[in-house]
């Protein structure tokens, strides 16, 4: 079996839902201490971010440890930092503000460090939407372009973990740390190598069936 | 109080006592590291009997009393706990203060050792905080030497702190070895660390936002929704006066 196929692709994905799993075990047995509301948003907050990072870490690991296949982890990846964002959202709007729009478009206006988490989750929404077999296909070589959008949720998402600190940095500041690094191989750790090989590895993702890109 | 005392067990291990870790669960982790006895607090400034007074003596004339007090975070959540201590007013008064003492300035502790959060510069050490001497003579401030009917537990700012129940919790500073009358206002910690965000005041205002986060609502611990949160904290009644004339926005 190879690194990317559909064995371990299932594998990661349902590896991926355990933290989730987890965590809704200990709200529902009162493990979460005190505050479990601000334990569940801190901490599906947190597995965004590292799925987001873990997602943009396929391309240079693959190119690094010349292991072929490990790209086609990242939609899984892409999917659960999607998935974990949302649910660290809809704490945030049901158990935060009671549903209250006013509270947030005032929080959206007043507070740039929640602008800027949200404008991190609605980035990643059209990557989630867009990745199906069928819009990759669909969108040729658009899919590209769009998906550079994870890259600005990164940004984004980590500004927002910084910003949220009262004043101990080094956690956030050790993920903003990978953020930057992963930045900066995607600028300086590509020259020679064309848009067109990532094109080509999206298309081959889409490929129903295939092994290898 | 009609509302319910917090459980003894959350109040005991979610705690903001960044001298023992930033995290809530760490000061209870770290709380064994304090030696809460034997222990001293050093009085000195604008009083006419200064100097370093045994804890014993320092609490000895003075009677101790449990008040139930609502504690509000200024991270949004709070609780109900019951304290054990002795109004702050009285203290000072025995200290007999001299017409220049305007102020109040707390010191924490300062031993890495002993409190290990202090080995990274998170605040700039010792915990500083300060209040006007109105608001110490204010019958509702209380410097707590337990809980729940026990000792003072590490983690809660053993084995003296102050409890100000209309201020967001962190002018109510622990583990106190020093006591300051002055003229002037006190620098404090969190004013110090971000001026923007935590005034000198730090009165309990849901009109009054802090620039990350709304002020309005809090979550009670045990509570999975928020509920209003009340200006002083539900004590405008014994406190409101105090402020009289003053612009509360800009004194935040």
């Amino acid at each position: 079996m190879k690194l990317g196929d559909k064995p371990v692709r299932i594998g990661v994905a349902i590896a991926g839902l355990l933290p989730g799993a987890a965590l809704a075990a200990a709200a529902v047995n009162d493990r979460l201490g005190a505050d479990p509301v601000e334990a569940i948003l801190h901490e599906s907050g947190e597995w965004a971010l590292r799925f987001l990072l873990l997602s943009l870490c396929m391309t240079p690991l693959q190119r690094w440890l010349g292991a072929p296949g490990l790209i086609r982890h990242r939609r899984t990846l892409g999917l659960l930092a999607f998935g974990y964002a949302s649910i660290h959202f809809s704490i945030y709007l049901s158990l935060d503000l009671g549903f209250d729009p006013g509270a947030l478009v005032e929080d959206l206006l007043e507070r740039p460090f929640i602008a800027v988490g949200f404008a991190a989750l609605l980035a990643l929404t059209p990557l989630a939407l867009t990745s199906s077999r069928r819009a990759i296909r669909k969108l040729g070589k658009r899919w590209q372009s769009l998906h550079r959008l994870a890259y600005l949720a990164l940004v984004l998402a980590a500004i927002h973990f910084l910003w949220s600190a009262k004043a101990d940095l080094l956690e956030p500041g050790i993920y903003a740390g990978f953020a930057a690094l992963l930045l900066a191989l995607r600028v300086v750790g590509r020259p020679g190598r064309k848009s067109a090989d990532y094109a080509r590895l999206a298309r081959a993702e889409a490929r129903p069936g295939s092994d290898q890109p | 109080m009609d509302e319910p005392q917090t459980p003894e067990s959350d109040a005991t291990t979610y705690n903001n006592f960044y001298e023992m870790g930033t995290g809530k669960g760490d000061p209870a982790r770290n709380a064994h590291l304090l030696r809460s006895e034997p222990w001293s607090v050093t009085v000195e400034g604008e009083v006419a009997r200064p100097g370093v007074i045994p804890l014993e003596d320092f609490l000895r004339p003075h009677p101790l009393e449990e008040r139930i007090y609502r504690l509000r975070c200024v991270e949004a959540w709070s609780m109900v706990i019951p304290w054990v201590g002795i109004p702050l007013g009285d203290v000072i008064r025995r200290l007999e203060p001299t017409s220049k003492a305007k102020y109040v300035a707390f010191e924490t502790l300062l031993d890495p050792e002993q409190l290990p959060g202090q080995k990274r510069r998170v605040l700039d050490w010792p915990y500083r905080e300060g209040l006007r001497m109105d608001e110490a003579m204010n019958p509702l401030t209380l410097l707590a030497v337990g809980m729940y009917g026990r000792t003072l537990p590490g983690q809660n700012g053993a084995p003296l702190r102050l409890v100000v129940p209309w201020k967001y919790g962190f002018k109510s500073i622990k583990s106190i070895v020093r006591i300051r009358l002055q003229e002037e206002e006190p620098a404090t910690s969190w004013n110090l660390s971000a001026p923007r965000e935590y005034g000198f005041y730090a009165n309990v205002n849901p009109e009054v936002s802090h620039p990350r986060w709304s002020q309005a609502r809090e979550r009670r611990i045990g509570d999975w929704s928020k509920r209003p949160t009340l200006p002083f904290n539900g004590y405008a009644e014994q406190v409101a006066g105090l402020y009289a004339g003053m612009d509360l926005r800009r004194n935040f």
